[in-house]
């Protein structure tokens, strides 16, 4: 009841998601990579650390914190039984964001994204629909290296998002950007590691505390 | 600022636009139920056995307690299981709490995108074997005997249906680039149940054709009966064997009976194909239609009957030269307001 649903949201990090990851896990993912200094975006210059050889270094420091309020967040949506859709439109790993997201339960989307999808949801899937709680985008550029549509369509319909942004992404309309490199298998292995833990976690507290407020 | 919580009136739906009203799944269960019920009383209403009354029992029952004398079978009263009445696309996709049933289905094509999921999942398992194997130095495998030539992948309209939903050709032509991807490389056991799923085998066309054995007469010589038609003349036709090309057609001999060259020359034809043109005795009967549809008549009931005197590659051989089709021309009728069957009236400008 009330209860159940109130009190996660006192703690700042009720699911403990800092645990889940350190600088060092992100270090040897490569999180760290992107792109060169041609193809950087200037909204994603406040999280570069610099520049070498012309590559840009992002902060590893500002990753952290905003992965950890972004896993935050998630968590805080899987416990309240919300629907999140993972989306990718890299090809690489679209079968990797697939596993996890049948994994965790939740639904994901990595194929060709049509026009009305979130707009024009109850013409093209049907009357009386549930839209998506929380899009979490594993890759914020779609193959034409422009801005995804669905993040632009995400802030239209109210549905709160959280992207991993690289250095030629743009942070703009993302509500929990984190980021980091999007294009090494390692990088994106973590991070559906880490989504998938703190999932996990969210619905086994919500099943533990439903089961003892039951016996209460 | 724009209004975000806003009453169901001012939201207007649009209701043709939302496509057919769907089923839920205890809609459907309390269908199968009453269909059930209503087949024991219908059994009893009969003064059947309730336990053996199959489906054909119904229909005539119902044809019978309800005749109809309506011209379209579907408007006729039927009674069938609900399987076969509600069609299984029309099914709400999710729960009672809005979560959806299949985790794609936000893809607006769950079943094919979860289809190119699996093959891609076994694709990959493929190629991790084939790596480990290359590690460990295995001799390469045998070449695996591959899916024989008579054998095809499904149609996009198989395809179609077999996942209820409406594929583009591009989405086709993805799906059987990864399965010819997958043949490629050396599979296992399960990736070959996999793709039978996928494959139909061409039934060659030799195996429909019966070749009848000879028979044989009171002086011991091999003989062959078949029949022919061509547009309204039918001709029946004795081939024998040790002879020497005499040809007897409704008692009459073959240049008698076909005075134009034409004519013989599409008598000769089967014998020439097959150099047995001096081998055979043939007595023909043959009635209707006029001097070249009967020729084309026995041409076609002698090839039939050469059948059996002949091996199979011969036999074949003949059906890809036509002379075992069926010609299926027949006289177009001619129509009203027009001279012939397409010859129009002269055009008159003025």
């Amino acid at each position: 009841e009330d209860r159940l649903l109130s009190e996660p949201l006192g703690h700042p990090d009720f699911f403990n998601v800092k645990e889940l990851f350190s600088l060092k896990d992100l270090f040897d993912a490569r999180v760290h990579l992107g792109h060169k200094k041609g193809c950087r975006h200037r909204f994603m210059e406040p999280y570069i650390f610099g520049c070498r050889l012309g590559q840009d270094i992002i902060d590893l420091e500002q990753t952290a914190q905003h992965l950890q309020l972004a896993l935050n967040f998630t968590a805080h949506v899987a416990y309240r039984k919300g629907i999140i859709l993972f989306v990718s439109r890299n090809r690489q790993f679209c079968h990797l964001v697939e596993s996890t997201a049948r994994a965790c339960g939740e639904y994901a989307h990595t194929r060709y994204w049509q026009g009305g999808l979130l707009t024009n949801a109850h013409v093209q899937l049907g009357p009386g629909v549930r839209l998506p709680d929380l899009l979490v985008f594993l890759s914020s550029l779609n193959n034409v290296f422009e801005p995804h549509v669905a993040i632009r369509d995400a802030a239209k319909m109210n549905i709160p998002t959280v992207g991993v942004v690289d250095t030629n992404c743009n942070p703009c309309l993302i509500t929990y950007p984190v980021p980091g490199n999007d294009d090494s298998p390692a990088a994106v292995e973590l991070y559906c590691k880490l989504f998938r833990m703190a999932i996990v976690r969210a619905k086994d507290k919500r099943r533990q505390r439903e089961v003892f407020g039951e016996l209460q | 600022l724009r209004l975000i919580y806003t009453t169901a009136v001012a939201q207007r739906k649009n209701v043709a636009a939302a496509g057919p009203e769907k089923y839920t799944e205890a809609f459907i269960k309390k269908q199968i139920e009453e269909f059930n019920l209503g087949k024991r009383h219908l059994a009893n209403m009969m003064g059947e056995d309730p336990e053996t009354f199959t489906q054909e029992d119904i229909d005539k029952a119902i044809a019978y307690l309800f005749p109809s004398g309506l011209f379209d079978e579907r408007a006729r009263p039927m009674m069938k299981h609900p399987t076969e009445i509600f069609p299984e696309k029309r099914k709400i996709q999710w729960g009672e709490d809005g979560r959806p049933f299949h985790f794609l289905f936000y893809t607006g094509k769950p079943s094919y995108y979860s289809l190119m999921h699996e093959t891609y999942g076994m694709l990959l398992n493929v190629q991790e074997n084939q790596d480990q194997m290359s590690v460990q130095d295995f001799p390469p495998e045998k070449e695996k005997s591959k899916n024989l030539p008579g054998s095809r992948w499904l149609t996009k309209m198989e395809l179609e249906e077999m996942l209820l939903e409406n594929l583009s050709d591009h989405d086709y032509s993805r799906f059987i680039q990864l399965l010819q991807k997958m043949v490629a490389l050396p599979y296992g056991a399960d990736e070959e149940k996999y793709m039978k799923k996928f494959s139909k085998e061409i039934v060659s066309q030799l195996q429909k054709v019966v070749i009848e054995p000879l028979q044989y007469d009171e002086r011991g010589v091999a003989f062959s009966t078949a029949e022919g038609q061509r547009k309204t003349a039918r001709a029946t036709v004795v081939v024998y064997d040790n002879g020497s090309g005499k040809i007897t057609v409704n008692g009459v001999d073959a240049l008698r009976y076909f005075p134009v060259l034409q004519d013989r020359e599409q008598l000769m034809f089967p014998f020439q194909f097959l150099d047995r043109i001096e081998k055979h005795d043939m007595v023909c009967t043959v009635s209707g239609g006029g001097r070249s549809s009967q020729a084309g008549a026995i041409r076609l009931a002698s090839a039939k009957a050469l059948k059996s005197f002949v091996t199979e590659k011969e036999v074949e051989l003949m059906r890809q030269a036509g002379l075992l089709t069926v010609d299926p021309r027949l006289r177009e009728r001619k129509k009203p307001g027009q001279e012939g069957a397409r010859r129009k009236f002269t055009w008159k400008k003025r």
